[in-house]
């Protein structure tokens, strides 16, 4: 048992894991008072909407492609979330339906024009602010009252938190991973031609992935304005970023279609975990971002110890 | 009697790409319980065949009968499937981040719902038991993590494996090329099951024992058209050489190549079981054999020794390489001619830190008269060039830098044929000034340049010949079979 722990491919798929475990255990040992209902769902309050928003990247990294517009995206969400949907509920909600179509309609331009997609979603990232800018000049507005009372639940014994990331991780981590549709999803990141030559349509997947980036974005960005009561147009520009480390974090890879739903959720709650350990540590959370970078370094060097050995035996 | 029960049948088909003629007028058919074996060398056109076949392109003429139905002008991946037509690529079409039963899933749309995993894992694993006995091969294995002659056997038991349509015809395009000797003969006689109870095969080897042990019928292509087919019984190696390629007359021995591989060695390749690949001072040496035989890893074997990285071949001195695939691994899109020419000699350029421009201008000048570059300014960018120009850039880079050997990967790839004249009189002025060139080539004609020439398979020399043995015959003979050639 021990043995089988302890191969190369069960270390990888274990490394997220251990990485969050060590993080938690180094709060705990440090403000043990985190070890309770009120200081979980405190600590972890903030992992929502980053673990939406890094499941909405991994859709789009696992199709090859990358999108640098989602942290202002998710802003743009958060803005309709605390106006429209606040104040005419239809309008915001047609606005925000339209949001993951015009995502899907992305995947389709940057399949059919063949175009690299950092370019197209670098050039929306400013169309995504420009529009939330329109929305929501100055920072302001009010989260519907149905999305704040969900996010301040208080469930007996487990702290909200923890089961909005259990239950998103495993819904994600089974549609993707474990079903018969995800399958082709994925095998388009694997080998898109072989997918395609097996009577699959590429233009289909891409849409799927895409608009399923969109739908987690916007849940992102409800999520988001459930914790803050307000919005800004700027509320959530570092998204993008911490979006695409938590899903490399969590074992999944820039291209070849090598992800993991679970693992990018947990990806998500180690950085936004490294900013609350900072605290903890008396440091100035100016360096959160440093720290954020520094973990990212030590696991991603982990990684490729353990892919060394691999490669080795 | 085979026209009214024949699976498939191919009626004059053409196919072009631009001005290449890659199919002319080819007519094929195959038969319900028969292997084809289909030999050719590189380009003949057996690869286009396979895929206006499997539906990936579409014939410009000619028709495609299953029965009596002409499905030329209709025909897709889809229809070539609901056909019972499957294929196996050379190039493997495998998805590696997924495992063996998802990759069988993903060409078996009606294993769907709950349960899907174990139906897939099952039928997969059936397949793989009934061709390969003892695999080793895990439903759940990841095929990235799987070694190459495993991922062939997954893709080749995922094309004869069966859900809704039978399957009736199964192309292999050289399916041992990757597998071991015990693998291989466990699938040519699961072929001969396979036929036995009615299924076709397209069998595409080079080896041409394979062919000649497991093929009914064999079909020899050659310059995109069919120039022989026949019965196996009618064929042997020697005919089957002799159909693939010319015989062209052999030119009059010049033995002062041989004498020269005496003294002043520059290059030695030790091979694992093969022959040494030798490199003399002033030689033109060519590396001949069918495609992606382990010419090109040669090559790069030899400049990282150069270079001192990595240390399995013997270099004396330093080289300079000359990229094939010029758009990937050759030019600087950005940079001007002149950049492009100068960047493998800037050591000789330098002066207190910096980069003599008249010097770097002078280099570059020198080489545009010397291989005639034909450009008004040199410091225009290099993508205003045609694309033999700009091989002729990679050529001025190679030669204007002052390593004495010089390492060639198919570098005439596209060039049209008076370039072609310039490089080779360029060549052979340098070579008779005591430089070294080793040319891996897919051009027979441009292996009459060679003064040694060594053939590739399987990774490995297996033969070497001299100037005057240099001929088309001997060189297909060695690529398609050690044993023929000793």
């Amino acid at each position: 048992m021990i043995a089988r722990l302890l191969t190369p491919h069960s270390l990888r798929t274990l490394l997220p894991a251990v990485s969050l475990a060590a993080l938690l255990a180094a709060i705990f040992y440090l403000q043990p008072r985190t070890m309770s209902y009120f200081g979980l769902n405190l600590l972890l309050n903030l992992a929502v909407p980053i673990a939406l928003a890094t499941v909405a990247q991994m859709f789009i990294l696992c199709v090859n492609d990358l999108d640098l517009s989602l942290g202002a995206f998710i802003s743009l969400t958060a803005c309709i979330t605390a106006t429209w949907l606040h104040d005419t509920p239809l309008l915001g909600a047609l606005a925000l339906a339209g949001c993951v179509l015009a995502y899907a309609g992305l995947g389709a331009l940057i399949h059919l024009r063949n175009l690299p997609s950092i370019v197209v979603t670098l050039g929306m990232s400013f169309v995504w602010m420009g529009i939330a800018v329109l929305i929501l000049p100055t920072p302001g507005g009010k989260a519907p009252d149905w999305i704040r009372s969900l996010m301040t639940l208080k469930p007996a014994l487990i702290p909200f938190p923890i089961i909005a990331l259990v239950v998103l991780g495993g819904i994600v981590q089974i549609a993707l991973m474990r079903s018969a549709p995800g399958v082709v999803l994925r095998g388009a990141g694997g080998n898109p031609q072989s997918v395609a030559r097996a009577g699959w349509s590429i233009l289909r997947v891409k849409m799927i992935m895409f608009g399923l980036a969109g739908l987690f974005g916007v849940l992102a960005g409800m999520a988001l304005v459930g914790l803050t009561t307000s919005a800004d147009a700027n509320i959530a520009l570092r998204y993008t970023l911490l979006s695409i480390a938590g899903v490399i974090l969590g074992g999944g890879e820039f291209t070849g279609g090598r992800i993991s739903p679970i693992g990018a959720v947990i990806g998500a709650v180690t950085l936004a975990l490294a900013g609350s350990f900072l605290s903890f540590l008396r440091l100035n959370p100016d360096w959160q971002i440093g720290a954020q970078g520094a973990i990212l370094i030590l696991v991603l060097a982990l990684r490729v110890i353990i892919n060394r050995t691999a490669a080795k035996s | 009697m085979t026209d009214r029960s024949a699976i498939v049948r191919l009626n004059g088909i053409g196919k072009s790409f631009g001005a290449v003629q890659a199919l002319r007028d080819v007519t094929f058919h195959v038969a319900p319980g028969e292997c084809v074996g289909l030999v050719g060398h590189n380009g003949a056109g057996k690869s286009t065949l396979m895929n206006i076949l499997s539906g990936v392109l579409s014939p410009d003429t000619g028709e495609l009968l299953f029965g009596d139905q002409d499905l030329a002008a209709r025909y897709s991946v889809a229809a070539a499937k609901q056909n019972g037509l499957r294929c196996v690529y050379q190039e493997l079409s495998l998805c590696p981040n997924l495992s063996v039963a998802e990759n069988a899933r993903i060409t078996h749309p009606t294993i769907r719902g709950i349960g899907w995993r174990r139906k897939a894992a099952t039928l997969i694993t059936t397949w793989l038991d009934r061709i390969f006995p003892g695999h080793g091969i895990g439903p759940g294995d990841i095929v990235g993590e799987l070694s190459i002659a495993r991922r062939q056997m997954v893709e080749i038991a995922r094309a004869f494996s069966a859900t809704q349509t039978p399957v009736r015809l199964v192309i292999l395009d050289e399916p041992t090329s990757s597998l071991d000797k015990a693998s291989a003969d466990q699938l040519l006689s699961f072929v001969g099951r396979f036929t036995e109870t009615g299924g076709s095969v397209i069998l595409i080897s080079h080896m041409l024992g394979e062919i000649l042990d497991s093929a009914d019928r064999i079909v020899v292509m050659r310059d995109g058209g069919v120039v022989a087919e026949d019965a196996t019984a009618a064929f042997d190696r020697a005919r089957l050489v002799r159909e693939m390629g010319s015989v062209l007359a052999e030119d009059a021995a010049t033995p002062t190549a041989q004498a020269r591989r005496q003294t002043d060695r520059v290059i030695v390749l030790p091979g694992e079981n093969g022959i040494p690949l030798e490199v003399f001072k002033g030689e033109i040496v060519g590396l001949a054999g069918i495609g992606g035989q382990g010419q090109t890893d040669a090559l790069l074997t030899l400049f990282a020794a150069a270079n001192g990285t990595r240390n399995h071949a013997e270099i004396t001195t330093e080289a300079a390489f000359v990229a094939g695939d010029r758009q990937t691994d050759g030019v600087f899109p950005g940079w001007s001619i002149r950049r492009n020419i100068s960047i493998a000699s800037i050591r000789q350029m330098v002066q207190h830190w910096l980069i003599d421009a008249r010097k770097e201008l002078g280099l570059a000048q020198d080489w545009q008269t010397r291989i005639g570059i034909r450009t008004e300014d040199l410091s225009n960018p290099i993508l205003s060039l045609s694309g033999g120009n700009q091989q002729k850039v990679l050529f001025a880079r190679a030669l204007g830098s002052p390593a004495p050997v010089v390492l060639m990967d198919d570098p005439m790839r596209g060039v049209d044929i008076g370039t072609k004249q310039d490089v080779y009189a360029i060549l052979k002025d340098e070579a008779a000034q005591g430089r070294s060139f080793v040319w891996y080539t897919t051009e027979m004609d441009e292996l009459k340049h060679c003064d040694f020439v060594y053939v590739f398979r399987g990774g490995q020399v297996v033969s070497g010949l001299p100037r005057h043995q240099v001929t088309e015959a001997n060189i297909l003979r060695a690529s398609f079979d050690a044993a023929a050639a000793a």
